[in-house]
């Protein structure tokens, strides 16, 4: 068997223990339906009351704005679905110094841990998102091509990745500063920020959200490739900083593994 | 094992004997843990991406009665009263109830719920001091005539900081012990909070909202726990309006401090003390 399809098969073993775990808290499906349209709908409130006063706010219309807080929240979806989950476990095997069963075991340990614990009944955000984006186009009156279709998901795609690297960069340093939980709550409030066009940002702000922490890249670009305005650069910008943020996040997390010492070391 | 209400078994004056120790063991507990308190302010972010986003909006005219510097005011009053009256019993409870470890606390001669306030309340001097820079700032951007000038409208900012606390204090602490009765109670504070996010002002100004939801705002606790205050340091209300609303927050008061008490009350017949 090669080494793809082992974990391919693998991925498929995890996948269906988390599903069956789930499965056991049926209600929960509801209750996070629930908390899903209630939460995008209190999102919504101060976008919807800014747009009654002003017809555009830094070049976006309300729907075109509406568009990025349905990447905003299917986003969220994949983080708090997939992301938060498998990796907050980490850092509870690093305090615990349970670590040891995780590498212990013959496959690479960063798979192993980012696909062990997926919270299935969050996906629900991902369809509230994908909800709203129908709504804006509807609205909009506009109905994409399969080439913007397919630049906004493969841009989806790339700010999953960018959440999921910054994600492990922040585990790396619970290896160093065991307790670490309440710095990914400190990621998840600057995401929010994400929920607003990045053009709304100037100065410092704009290059903190582009480079720094590339918010813009997670939510407005997918935004932009489905209204067909994003520029040749910009996907150019968005796959570099992918593979950028995903080769340096996978370094740290090595580096990180070579200091630990079991037993809450 | 179920426990007695822990109220039957302490008296008032034992109670408030206890107290400056356990205000000490809580601030150690701060100090012990400074960083991460201080990752916990920088998660209250949130004011200041909704003042670069007004500010940009307000860059092209004024939004309502809000030109620039007010936005400025008023998000940085915001995160000074979002600072102060934060707590935290809600995860504490929760957690503590999950892993059977409140046992421990109400063997003590002593309601739990005092350990929890004074943990809470032991933070505030460190708080304050973080607070202070911010609030400094806020008044040198913005310019000190933004802000009220009025000493008894000060006055009134402290007390209903105090009370918008410990109406969040209440609430939360009858959330958490709902989890007694109920699993998944940390949804219903989940449900709060986005609620508290939109209907306190946290977000936007309430009087930027239409005039129809303002109608429902009115009717909510939302506001007096961070608007109110903010209103009142920005001097935006008259003094009549200030008593109404010291007033309103009174009743919000005695409403979540009943509610606490009956959950709490009803929850520690069933308390079994379960994975302890």
């Amino acid at each position: 068997m090669t080494a793809l399809a082992r974990y391919a098969r693998l991925f498929a073993i995890q996948l269906r223990t988390s599903v069956l775990l789930a499965l056991q808290y049926r209600v929960e499906f509801v209750v996070q339906a629930i908390m899903s349209v209630f939460w995008t709908a209190t999102a919504l409130v101060p976008l919807l009351a800014l747009y009654d006063r002003r017809p555009s706010i830094a070049g976006w219309s309300r729907d075109e704005a509406l568009i990025v807080v349905g990447f905003f929240t299917a986003l969220k979806g994949v983080l708090e679905g997939a992301i938060q989950p498998s990796l907050g476990a980490v850092v509870e095997h690093v305090r615990k110094g349970t670590l040891d069963f995780v590498l212990l075991k013959p496959v690479d340990a960063q798979f192993l841990v980012s696909t062990s614990k997926l919270d299935v009944f969050k996906g629900v955000h991902v369809l509230t998102g994908l909800g709203v984006i129908g709504w804006a186009l509807h609205a909009l009156g506009r109905a994409p091509g399969p080439l913007a279709i397919a630049t906004a998901l493969t841009l989806f795609a790339v700010g999953a990745l960018l959440l999921y690297s910054i994600h492990l960069l922040v585990v790396a340093l619970a290896f160093k500063v065991v307790k670490v939980d309440n710095l990914s709550f400190l990621f998840s409030s600057a995401y929010d920020a994400a929920r607003w066009p990045s053009s709304v940002f100037r100065g410092a702000f704009a290059i903190f959200f582009t480079f720094v922490l590339p918010l813009a890249v997670m939510t407005t670009f997918p935004a932009l490739a489905l209204l067909g305005r994003l520029p040749a650069r910009s996907l150019a910008l968005a796959l570099g900083l992918g593979v950028a943020f995903g080769l340096a996040s996978r370094a740290a997390f090595q580096r990180a593994l070579g200091s630990y010492t079991s037993a809450g070391g | 094992m179920s426990a007695r209400p822990a109220s039957t078994r302490s008296g008032f004056a034992p109670t408030l004997r206890a107290v400056p120790t356990l205000l000490r063991i809580g601030f150690a507990g701060v100090v012990a843990y400074r960083s991460e308190m201080i990752v916990w302010i920088l998660t209250t972010n949130m004011p200041l991406v909704m003042l670069a986003l007004l500010r940009a909006v307000a860059a092209e005219g004024p939004v309502g009665r809000f030109d620039a510097a007010r936005f400025t005011a008023y998000y940085f009053a915001t995160l000074v009263v979002r600072l102060l009256t934060s707590a935290w019993v809600v995860w504490e409870l929760v957690y503590e109830i999950r892993q059977g470890t409140l046992a421990a606390k109400l063997l003590r001669p002593l309601s739990p719920l005092v350990p929890y306030a004074t943990d809470n309340l032991a933070a505030l001097p460190i708080r304050g001091a973080l607070v202070l820079p911010i609030a400094l700032v806020g008044v040198l951007w913005a310019g000190p005539e933004r802000f009220t000038h009025d000493p008894l409208s000060w006055l009134a900012f402290v007390v209903s900081v105090a009370a918008a606390w410990a109406v969040t204090f209440l609430v939360m602490l009858a959330i958490g012990t709902l989890s007694l009765r109920w699993e998944s109670s940390l949804s219903i504070y989940d449900l709060w909070i986005a609620a508290y996010f939109v209907f306190s002002g946290y977000l936007l100004p309430l009087e930027l909202f239409p005039p129809r939801v303002l109608a429902v705002v009115r009717w909510l606790p939302f506001r007096y726990l961070l608007s109110f205050p903010v209103e009142i340091a920005l001097g935006a209300l008259s003094r009549r309006e200030i008593l109404l609303g010291l007033g309103a927050q009174l009743g919000w008061l005695a409403a979540s401090a009943l509610l606490a008490h009956l959950i709490w009350r009803d929850g520690l017949r069933r308390f079994a003390a379960y994975g302890g």
